[in-house]
């Protein structure tokens, strides 16, 4: 029953099944997020417990970054706490099931906080199927102080995944790039922050061009484009000690970096004499083979979740389209063939689809479609839309959408795969080239 | 394109013909009358021109920039004449060298335009190459979408945004 997992080395967050006190019975509280347009469901999140007023202050401050998860996933409805008949300390002891369903509270998330000796926050929560009197589930946490967002991320993906059945996608960051400065002198700096965004923080100082950041699997590093020493050249970027190393001795420009699943190698373009091909690095050996050998732009290249192909684009057959590979370069199949461009093809984390940017007619779309090419669906249209990252659980898009004219304005937005829940991310100003991180583990 | 070239000669000769116009003007007088005269028009007054070899004089002379139509590398007539108008200059001017910018429009994705920057620098630099002037003098470098010239979202602005640029880093005099 005491099962306590090390969470994270570095945050030292702990957490233990709690018992329930009836058995988990059939969650009658349910959401099929495969069905497009779903009626929210409302959801009540009380403040969490807590005794002191700084523990109660905590306790208010992670619910409402659990809430602001679950609301924002378009998911959930919150059922406004001013309409709450049970206050948290009783709550905590045994919900009154009634007062609840009097207001519709579909699911009750039960919290206490308490702060230790030693200054750790121990988080406890339970969800609860009001309608059914049940317990659906429970856990606590033990973790720094400083790290309690994160804990309310991991109580929202644990509340997400007990609902709808797949993983949450909330204990994630997202990096990309800040621009500011007129449009034709743009300043760019990385930037960094959690998927609700907050802690934003820069992570260049702007001197140079940067641009497209893509994260390693375990989220220590990033690979992006750093115009330096009057060259473009794909750069791995250390987030824990934030030195730069540049990755490869091409002559010659290279960009469009993305990792392989399993952290050891690292696909990019490599372009010279005006050809641009793909090629794979191996980060142990720093050993570099080419993929593609055409004499057309081949580009943007993503590997599948298992590792095993490639999806790229290119513009062999005259204009651009997306291609498979495997990741030895071999057995090269296209796979888009409507009108128009297809560009900046990403594999899902699911491996069940592949995100695309397409531009036809003077509009750029973000759409999806099968690893085979068919199932085409456009999700995004507009006069500038680009580049779209996958959440860690596959069930939402991130990409950035730029709008006409001179201000030429650049913001991030998200939306759901079945085509709703669009949502502008906060950044402090201009943004573009996301790229969502795999879940913390 | 022809009568560009005729056209780019007629100015090296001008320039030339500043340098040493005054004692051209005496001798002219000297030899007095004579029927079948072909020298050439005389130069109107000098103004204060660009210094030979100058950014300033190649600006004047050959221009520094090509423009490419959309999704394209290809080098229009027009864009060949402007390129052996370089071609001449840089030719007058041995120490001279050059990096050749490629940009692209804001209606394409990053990395497609990246390459097809990329690629449009390769072009002027191949053709540069092709007219005579050295590959060790041609760098090329690809800004993408990310520096443009006009920031409007039309048609002339995109127009003139798909360039190349020949950028002389060396070797010009100030």
């Amino acid at each position: 029953m005491k099962r306590v997992i090390a969470f994270s080395t570095i945050l030292l967050l702990c957490v233990a099944a709690l018992g329930a006190a009836s058995p988990d019975a059939r969650a009658e509280v349910r959401i099929d997020i495969t069905r497009g347009n779903v009626e929210p469901l409302p959801i009540a999140i009380p403040e969490f417990f807590g005794l002191s007023a700084a523990e109660s202050e905590l306790g208010r401050n992670i619910a409402d970054v659990i809430q602001n998860d679950l609301v924002n996933s378009g998911l959930f409805r919150a059922v406004d706490r001013a309409a709450f008949n049970q206050d948290s300390q009783s709550l905590a002891v045994r919900p009154r099931f009634e007062s609840w369903r009097k207001i519709d509270a579909q699911a009750l998330v039960s919290g206490k906080i308490s702060v230790e000796q030693d200054g750790r926050v121990s988080v406890e929560f339970r969800l609860w199927d009001v309608f059914a009197a049940e317990h659906m589930l429970g856990r606590r946490y033990s973790a720094d102080s400083n790290t309690w967002r994160r804990v309310a991320h991991v109580v929202a993906d644990a509340i997400y995944k007990r609902i709808t059945g797949e993983d949450g996608y909330f204990d994630s960051q997202i990096v990309y790039v800040a621009k500011s400065g007129p449009k034709d002198n743009r300043t760019y700096r990385l930037a960094i922050m959690d998927q609700d965004s907050a802690n934003h923080r820069f992570l260049t100082d702007g001197s140079s061009i940067v641009e497209k950041p893509r994260f390693s699997p375990a989220r220590k590093e990033i690979v992006y484009l750093d115009f330096f020493n009057n060259m473009r050249r794909v750069y791995l970027f250390n987030l824990e000690t934030a030195r730069r190393e540049l990755l490869g001795s091409f002559d010659g420009m290279t960009f469009s970096p993305r990792f392989s699943p399993d952290g050891n190698r690292v696909v990019m373009t490599f372009e010279q004499n005006g050809n641009s091909e793909i090629y794979s690095m191996d980060l142990r050996t720093r050993q570099s083979s080419r993929l593609t050998n055409e004499p057309g732009i081949d580009t943007s290249p993503s590997f599948s979740p298992d590792g095993a192909r490639v999806v790229f684009e290119s513009d062999r057959g005259g204009v651009q389209q997306i291609y498979v590979m495997n990741a030895d370069g071999s057995d090269v199949q296209r796979i888009s063939f409507g009108d128009g461009h297809y560009a900046t093809p990403v594999w899902s984390p699911r491996g069940d689809l592949i995100a695309f940017t397409k531009i036809h007619k003077g509009e750029f779309y973000i759409g999806v479609m099968r690893p085979d090419g068919t199932g085409e669906r456009l999700l995004v249209n507009g006069y500038h839309n680009e580049g779209p990252t996958w959440s860690p659980n596959g069930r939402v898009l991130m990409f950035y959408r730029e709008t006409r004219g001179d201000k030429g304005e650049s913001y991030l937005y998200s939306i759901d795969i079945t085509g709703y829940n669009e949502r502008r991310i906060s950044t402090p100003g201009y943004a573009a080239d996301p790229a969502w991180s795999p879940l913390n583990r | 394109m022809r009568l560009q070239v005729i056209a780019l000669l007629a100015a090296v000769a001008l320039v030339s013909a500043c340098s040493s116009s005054g004692d051209e003007a005496a001798m002219t007088e000297n030899t007095g009358t004579q029927t079948q005269a072909v020298a050439p028009p005389p130069p109107p007054p000098a103004p204060a021109g660009p210094v030979a070899g100058s950014i300033e004089q190649f600006m004047q002379v050959a221009g520094d920039r090509v423009f490419f139509a959309t999704d394209r590398s290809d080098l229009s007539d027009q864009a060949q004449a402007a390129l052996d108008a370089q071609a001449n200059w840089l030719a007058a001017f041995p120490a001279v060298v050059v990096t050749i910018e490629g940009h692209a429009d804001e209606r394409g994705t990053d990395d497609y335009n990246l390459a097809l920057s990329a690629r449009r620098a390769a072009a002027a630099r191949d053709y540069l190459i092709a007219k005579g002037i050295s590959a060790s003098r041609i760098q090329t470098l690809a800004f993408g979408e990310s520096r443009p010239v006009a920031t409007g979202s039309n048609e002339a602005a995109w127009a003139q945004n798909r360039r190349a640029v020949t950028v002389l880093t060396g070797g010009y005099n100030s």
